[in-house]
Formats: C-alpha cells, sequence, structure tokens
C-alpha cells in the first residue's frame, strides 16, 4: 500500500554508508532502516525465558466507530481516492471524534495544534473531540518528531481530513434525508439541511457515512481563513490540565504488573565492554532481584544501546544502590580513552587552519582576498552539548512470545520498532511502540537506545522491566552535539564593504553514528548554515574540514545552525565594527537586494531542509524585513550602549523560517551579567496555533542562552566529565530573559519550523551585545569561560 | 516503621528508610506527579511540601518525614482549582509538562507564607527550579496572576 502523506514530504535518498551523502529529511531514516536491515540479517540477541502470556492492548476505538485512514479502507478504495489520510480520524456511535495525534507532543503542542486542524476543517466543537496519542506505525508516514516540520509536514494532510470526514457526512445526511448535498451543511457538529430544518448529529450518521465510497480530493471543499473556528486562536494545549493537576502520564509514570527497575552501569569509555563483573555485593541489597550484563553493539552504532551491567530490582532505589555495589573491569577501547576536550579542541583548530572539503565556492576568494584593503580573521568555538531534557531517558518493555510491547517517552516511535526488534531478532511489526508524553526531547528522544535496553532485559528477566537513566547517565552516554570550531577570514573594501568571505567549519559529524569513520558532514549538516548564507558578496567559499569522532554524535535543537550561526553573525558584527557600523546595517548590505538566491550558482545547492526551493525559496526579503522590524521594535539603532547596559542582534535563516532577535543584557558593578529583555521577529509562515509559536521562541531564548552562557560538555581519559545541573548548568529563572517579546510576522507563506529556528540567534546577539558593553569579543563559548568585566 | 500524611490520607511504610521520599510517592504510593530531574536537589521537579515547606523529595530520606504531612501536587486542591493551576492553565504555562509540577509545588509554598510576594522574591523562590523548556516568563506571570486572584493560606 503506497502511502501519500502530502506534498511536501520528500521520498527518502538512500546513502552509502561510509560516505557523506546524505540528504534530505529523510536521510537518517534511509540510513537506519538499511542498517537495521544488515543488523537484523546478522542477528544479535540474549539468552532468554519468556515467562508472561498476556494480550496486546490496542484498540483506541470502540466497535461501531467510523475510521478513516488507510487501514480500513480496501485496496480497491486506495486505488480510488487520490489522497490517504496520515492521521486516523475517527467517529465514535455517541457522537464523540476521535483524533489520533500520530506525532510526539514534548512541549512543541503539535499534539493540539495538528488535530485542532482536523477539528476546525471538519467543523465540530473541539470539545467534542478525543484526542489519541498514535502507536509507531509505518502507515502514518514519518513520526520522526524532528527537525521543526510536524506542522509543515502535516498541515495539508489534516485539512483534507477534515473536508473529507465534512463531505462524507453531507452526502450520508443528504441521502437520508433525501435532498441534494449541496443543500446540507455540517457546521459545528450537526449537519443540517435548513429548507426541511432537518439536522443530525454525526452520531446518528456515523453508520450511513461509513458505507459511501471515499471522495475524489477535487470534489473537497475547504474552509476559508475567515470560517475558521480554531486556527490562529489561543487555546489550551490539550494536557494542560493533566500537567498542572500532576495526571499526565510521562515515561517513568507507566507501571506494568510485576514490573522490575532497571539501572545500568555502562562502559565510560566509547565503543568499550565489560571485562568482568563481581556482583556479589549487589546482590545483597534488599531488593535487588538480579544482573544482566548486557552485550555490546556492533558498528554503526544507530540507536544500539552501548552495553555494560544492569541492576534489577523491586523499586529504582534498591537498584540504584545495587549499582554503587557492582565491581566493574572494563575492557576500554584505545581509540576513544586518549579523548581529552582541551586537546581535541587543538585538533579541531588545526583541522580548520588547512583548506577542507569546498562545499560552494563563488569567484574566487584566494584572489579577492590577496587584494583586499582590509583583512580580517577569527577563530569561533561552540563546545560539545548534552540535551538534558528535564525528563532523562526511561523506557518499560514486555516480552511475551517473541513479541515486544514497549512505552517510552520518544520522539520516534517507528525507529523504536526498527531498534528494539533489531536487538531482539524479531520483526519491526512484532514491537509496538507506546508513545508517552514526553518530558522534553531537543533531538535526544529520536534516538531509542534506552528502550532497546528495556526490551532486552525485559527478556532476559520475562517481566516487565521500567530502565532509568539517572542525571548523571543522561549527561555521561548522550548522543551529543557536536563540538565545532570554525575558521572565518573576510576581505574588505577601502569602504568597508566585504568582497570576499571565507567560512571552514569543522565538527564530528552526526553522519558518524551512522557511518563509523565518517569525519565530514552529512548535506543535511552543512547545510545548516556552512553553505547556505544568504549574501550577496562576490567571492565565497565554504569549506567543511574533517574531524575525528569519540562519542555517539546527534542532533540537538536547531543541530549546525547554533554554531555556525554564532560564527557567521558574530563575524558579521566583527566586520561591522571594523568598518565603523553596526550588525544590522552591515547585514542588509551584505545580503543585497531582495531577491531569491540561487546556490546551484555557486557549485551547490541548498539543501533547505530536504524542501524544493521553489516552495521554499532562500529570500532574502523575508531576512531584510524581520531585522529591520526587530531593529525597530528593540530601538537598536537609537539604543545608548553603556558599560552597563547594552544590545546585540542578529538575524538567521534556518528550518526555512526567517528569525532575527535582539538581546539587551546589563552588567553590575560586580561582573554580573543579566538579561532585560529580548525581542524575536519570527517570519514561520503561516500558524496554526500563534500562542504556541510565541512559546517555542521563548523557549528557544531560554535555551539559546544555556548553551551560550554556560553549556559545555568536556572529557578527560576518554569520559564525560560532567555529572549533574551542578557541573552542567542550564539557565535558571534569573540567568533568563526577564522580558521575551516575540512577533510572528503576518505571512501567507507555507508553514515553515518553528521548534528549532529561534535558538541560534540567541548566542551571536548575546556575545554582540557584550562587545557593545565592554569591548570584548567573545568567540569562545560558554561566556563564562571568560569574564565580561 | 514509618507513618506518615500524605495528602490526608495516613501512610505506613515498613521498607528503607533512606530511600528518598521521591521514590516513596511514586512507586509505593503511585502518586507519579513529583519528578526525578536530577537525584541531588537541583532541579526542583520533585518539589512536595512537608508540613508546608517545599521540599525536595529526591533528598530527602522517607525516614525524615515520619510523623508529618507530605502534599504532593495530587493533593494541593480536590479539582486542581488552587489559583496556580487555573493561572497555570489560563497562560498556557507549560511545555512539556515535566518540571511543572514542581514548579507549582514551589510556588504554593512562596504564595502560603507571601500572598503579594514582589518580583525579588518570586525570583529569589523560583530561580531553584529549572525548566529546560524555558517557561520561566510565563511562570512567574501566572504566579502574580495567582497571587492577584487571591490564595488562601
Amino acid at each position: 500500500m503506497k502511502i501519500n502523506y502530502g506534498v511536501s514530504v520528500p521520498a527518502p535518498e538512500t546513502a552509502k554508508a561510509g560516505t557523506a551523502t546524505v540528504a534530505g529529511v529523510g536521510a537518517i531514516a534511509a540510513l537506519t532502516r538499511e542498517a537495521y536491515a544488515r543488523l537484523r540479517a546478522e542477528g544479535v540477541s540474549l539468552e532468554v525465558v519468556p515467562m508472561e502470556r498476556r494480550g496486546f492492548l490496542g484498540a483506541v476505538f470502540s466497535a461501531g466507530a467510523l475510521v478513516l485512514g488507510a487501514g480500513v479502507l480496501a485496496d480497491e478504495a486506495q486505488a480510488a481516492v487520490s489522497w490517504q489520510p496520515s492521521v486516523y480520524l475517527g467517529f465514535e456511535p455517541d457522537g464523540k471524534v476521535v483524533i489520533t495525534a500520530h506525532r510526539s507532543e514534548m512541549g512543541t503542542g503539535s499534539k493540539t495544534s495538528l488535530p485542532l486542524v482536523v477539528a476546525d476543517e471538519l467543523d465540530v466543537d473541539w470539545k467534542s473531540v478525543r484526542v489519541e496519542q498514535a502507536l509507531g506505525d509505518q502507515k502514518y508516514g514519518s513520526q520522526n518528531t524532528d527537525g521543526s516540520c510536524s506542522v509543515r509536514d502535516f498541515v495539508q494532510a489534516m485539512h483534507v481530513a477534515g473536508a473529507t470526514a465534512r463531505l462524507l457526512f453531507e452526502r450520508a445526511a443528504a441521502e437520508k434525508w433525501g435532498v441534494p448535498a449541496s443543500e446540507v451543511a455540517l457546521k459545528l457538529g450537526r449537519v443540517s439541511h435548513a429548507k426541511s430544518g432537518k439536522s443530525a448529529g454525526l452520531g446518528e450518521l456515523v453508520a450511513a457515512a461509513a458505507k459511501l465510497p471515499m471522495p475524489d480530493k477535487g470534489e473537497l471543499r475547504f474552509k476559508k481563513a475567515e470560517e475558521y473556528r480554531y486556527i490562529g486562536k489561543t487555546l489550551p494545549v490539550v494536557d494542560q490540565h493533566g500537567i498542572v493537576t500532576g495526571k499526565a502520564q510521562f515515561g517513568a509514570d507507566v507501571v506494568r504488573p510485576g514490573m522490575l527497575y532497571a539501572v545500568i552501569e555502562r562502559p565510560p569509555v566509547y565503543d568499550s565492554k565489560v571485562k568482568s563483573v563481581d556482583d556479589g555485593e549487589a546482590l545483597k541489597v534488599r531488593g535487588v532481584a538480579k544482573t544482566v550484563t548486557l552485550p555490546g553493539f556492533k558498528q554503526p552504532h544507530l540507536f544500539q544501546q552501548v552495553g555494560g551491567v544492569a541492576v534489577l530490582a523491586n523499586s529504582t532505589w534498591a537498584a540504584m544502590q545495587g549499582r554503587r555495589k557492582l565491581k566493574v573491569e572494563w575492557d576500554v577501547n584505545p581509540a576513544h580513552a586518549g579523548f581529552e576536550s582541551e586537546a581535541y579542541k587543538r585538533e579541531l583548530f588545526e583541522s580548520v587552519h588547512k583548506p577542507g572539503k569546498v562545499l560552494r565556492n563563488r569567484g574566487d576568494f584566494d584572489a579577492a582576498y590577496a587584494k583586499a584593503a582590509k583583512k580580517i580573521e577569527a577563530d569561533y568555538y561552540m563546545p560539545m552539548l548534552a540535551h538534558a531534557p528535564m525528563e532523562p531517558p526511561v523506557a518499560v518493555a514486555e516480552w511475551r512470545d517473541g513479541k515486544v510491547e514497549t512505552w517510552s517517552p520518544t520522539q520516534n516511535p517507528q525507529a523504536v520498532q526498527e531498534a528494539v526488534a533489531a536487538a531482539m531478532g524479531v520483526k519491526p511489526a512484532d514491537v509496538t511502540a507506546h508513545v508517552t508524553l514526553l518530558g522534553g526531547g531537543f533531538g535526544r528522544k529520536s534516538k531509542p537506545d534506552y528502550v532497546v535496553e528495556a526490551a532486552l532485559l525485559a527478556k532476559a528477566t520475562g517481566k516487565p522491566v521500567q530502565v532509568v537513566w539517572t542525571r548523571e547517565d543522561d549527561l555521561r552516554f548522550d548522543y551529543y552535539h557536536s563540538v565545532a570550531a570554525m575558521h572565518m577570514k573576510g576581505g574588505l573594501s577601502d569602504t568597508g564593504k566585504v568582497e570576499s568571505w571565507l567560512f571552514r567549519s569543522a565538527f564530528p559529524p552526526i553522519l558518524s553514528t551512522f557511518a563509523p569513520g565518517a569525519e565530514l558532514g552529512a548535506e543535511f549538516e552543512t547545510g545548516m548554515g556552512l553553505n547556505e548564507i544568504l549574501f550577496d558578496v562576490p567571492h565565497i567559499r565554504a569549506e567543511n574540514c574533517p574531524a575525528k569522532h569519540h562519542v555517539r554524535q546527534g542532533w540537538m535543537r536547531a543541530v549546525c545552525h547554533l554554531f555556525h550561526a554564532f560564527g557567521i553573525h558574530s563575524f558579521v558584527d566583527e566586520l561591522a565594527r571594523a568598518s565603523g557600523t553596526n550588525y544590522v546595517d552591515y547585514f542588509l548590505k551584505i545580503i543585497g537586494p531582495d531577491r531569491q538566491v540561487d546556490l546551484t550558482k555557486d557549485g551547490t545547492k541548498a539543501w533547505n531542509n530536504g524542501q524544493p526551493v521553489e516552495t521554499f525559496p532562500l529570500d532574502t526579503g523575508r531576512l531584510r524585513r524581520v531585522l529591520e522590524m526587530c531593529a525597530e521594535k528593540s530601538g537598536y539603532a537609537k539604543f545608548q550602549n553603556t558599560k552597563s547596559r547594552a544590545i546585540g542582534i542578529a538575524a538567521h535563516r534556518s528550518f526555512l523560517s526567517y528569525i532575527a532577535t535582539a538581546v539587551e543584557i546589563a552588567i553590575d558593578a560586580q561582573g554580573n551579567l543579566t538579561i532585560p529583555n529580548v525581542w524575536t521577529v519570527a517570519d514561520v509562515g503561516q500558524v496554526v496555533m500563534p500562542d504556541r509559536v510565541k512559546s517555542q521562541f521563548e523557549g528557544a531564548a531560554v535555551f539559546g542562552v544555556s548553551l551560550a552562557m554556560m553549556g559545555e560538555i568536556t572529557a578527560r581519559d576518554g569520559r564525560v566529565v560532567q555529572g549533574n545541573f551542578n557541573n552542567y548548568p542550564v539557565a535558571r529563572l534569573k540567568q533568563s530573559p526577564r522580558r521575551i517579546d516575540v512577533t510572528i510576522v503576518d505571512s501567507k507563506a507555507p508553514h515553515a519550523g518553528v521548534g528549532e529556528p529561534g535558538a541560534p540567534v540567541i548566542a551571536p546577539a548575546l556575545t554582540s551585545a557584550i562587545f557593545a558593553a565592554t569591548g570584548k569579543r567573545i568567540r569562545e563559548l560558554p561566556i563564562r569561560r571568560t569574564k565580561p568585566v | 516503621m514509618i507513618e506518615l500524611l500524605v495528602n490526608g490520607q495516613a501512610r505506613k511504610f515498613d521498607g528503607d528508610g533512606e530511600m528518598p521520599l521521591l521514590w516513596y510517592l511514586r512507586e509505593e504510593l503511585r502518586l507519579t506527579g513529583s519528578k526525578y530531574g536530577c537525584g541531588a536537589g537541583l532541579c526542583g521537579s520533585c518539589t512536595v511540601h512537608v508540613d508546608g515547606e517545599a521540599v525536595r523529595s529526591c533528598v530527602t530520606p522517607v525516614k525524615a518525614v515520619a510523623g508529618k504531612k507530605v502534599t504532593t501536587i495530587e493533593g494541593l486542591s480536590p479539582n486542581g482549582t488552587h489559583p496556580l493551576q487555573v493561572a497555570w492553565e489560563r497562560l498556557n504555562v507549560a511545555q512539556c509538562g515535566y518540571c511543572q509540577a514542581g514548579q507549582i509545588m514551589m510556588a504554593a509554598a512562596l504564595l502560603a507564607k507571601t500572598p503579594k510576594p514582589t518580583d525579588a522574591q518570586i525570583d529569589g523562590a523560583m530561580d531553584a527550579n529549572i525548566c529546560r523548556c524555558g517557561t520561566y516568563t510565563r511562570v512567574r506571570a501566572a504566579i502574580k496572576a495567582a497571587a492577584a486572584a487571591g490564595v488562601k493560606a
């Protein structure tokens, strides 16, 4: 069955392992699927004895419900319709509308916003809607909730689902009453015929509607924007009441009968193995049931667990106590045992001080730079970072009769199916992946290694198992955001205009998690900022320089844009100051006249989040507008910078959105820095829930402050040093911006990214403000390493 | 045997008295609204009230609350109608929601003692609770809204 879930989802391109040829949003999914197919063929499993037999949970709908979705249509019907919904939209005979949220909810609001679009287009009372979280299943299309694309990729499908159902109910009523369907209208959950005064609720029409053929897409009528009831309005998210009363269910809140709690002592150096275990003392701890040595993994790492020794007990506390008594000797991998962050930083800078792989080449940088009236160079650095969601990884699993059922806060339930299936030697279809609410994700929970652990332990013990990660585990066994070094050169004319621009970047690529040994970024990595700058500069060269990985690398909110935006906009600010002007005036000149930038002229193509440039052009006009609006809102031009109060600003396109943010800082006599104000102007195309868009930009400002001011993971002897919020601090209330003013630009452009693009602009705006106040240019993050005054 | 009151109910516990209150609440009583975030009293996700004081249940042994009155988010109000809960919902404060029970319990302890807190008092209390989603500006606004609406001590 072919599933087509809207116009904007590209077919994943295949990529060869070991090469940097990955492209598109589906790239990771394609890599993963292929790699897991190989793993399955090779087989990885444990000796186990299954114990319990019980039926699987499942059905969301009662018997008699009409369920619209790919699964309930016969193949002939499938062939007859041009669209198959990627959402299950169900109608109970009692009139209740059930909408399935197939994306994961981690705070962005998509569990509310996507169903809301269906309800609005269908035209039912939002109060009559029950939103159900979907299991992992390929029939939904991509469920991988990252890349800031839930609304972008699925909003059209939601409109179509709603309009299809509305037409079906109108036709069912018309048939029942013997009147033309064109005279019947569904409004707010009731179908009525004005001429005869007849009306009916959806419950009364479910049976009749279920018998009708699916309408053709061409027959559908879509609401006009002014007819929307909910889109564009502020509504509470569906879980808000459960959250404030403590009843909302997160990963660790799942309990199964007879469940054991497990904590795991993992190899402290990447890709190392257990040499020997003495669990004698651990087993004496009251409540500890047993220990299990987990197998290692085979490269490529993918989402496999890292191995180690698990302690299982009747409480988390007992398991933690038992773990402390374990004596484990490790067979340490010498290739990674020497990983040390200061030495590694020097390696990265050596790498960017040599020519790398040219990704983009316009004009002749070398010749132009040699003739420049003024030459400016700078190096920038951003350390390794951990996601640190408030809820550390956690998962529950049960094993019965060769099938696995899992409950986890996952951004990607289909990856849970694939990863668990590969580890257990079963088919992905034999893995049921329930999705709880996520206590934060930020990309960490796209990688379901922790669910694999739970599944392996459930099989090993024959009991349901909850694997609990401590905060220390979370910070020491992350899929880390890459450390990055950047080298920039700018050649200026005698009037201060940039005529040549060199940008080199080195970072251990995420690709290495999928293709061992990869030292250059995949296209989706370098496409994030390195070669997509929208500058009207005659000579531009962008190069990616190699970097070896020593930990698992993974994507974190805004990914490579975080460091690339820091480098680009800091350097623009430096060039501006060197030319006696300011960022805003200089940046507006550097991006040139309003136009759509065509990178193919520079020997490259826009990665563009895997989206066509025809739909999502690289539009300098939109970038100019957000910067101008932000400068206006923040009073940037007239701001009187002093030693104690100053402003910085940056504008960046990422995730197909255009964002400008100004950050105002205050520095007291003791040198303490606070942030009284942040102004963000966001052009994210059309929006569904403005309040959730605003909240994402508020949150991104805080996330950006965390990484700019204080975020840093370091390694010594191959081991991650930091273990908790004392030595890996994240922004608290007083350190966060006191006021965050978010303006959403009114736009008719297609929906673009929201969750991530607010973060990259913060660090360069903040360091620019610090420069304005103190004259000190901070080129290495985190800022706390440098005393501003 | 440790005896205590949890959300008005008498409870007895004869397990390891060193076990942090958080695990007792979550795993013995199935009151899962209080969350594990750090296990070290650093983030506040596990905040509950012990005799009206906000405490970090992840570093408070069960034996330390013997004979005391413990209130969790589940017991803050009968139907989720505490002025803070109402304000939280009205302002759509939560993003992922994980730390929010701890935030509300921290704020509730503040308002119980200081019904009309100054900005500095709000900052002083709430700086102890981490929200990785960055809901701080709304947390502050919701506390002000609840204080304006009036909280019975």
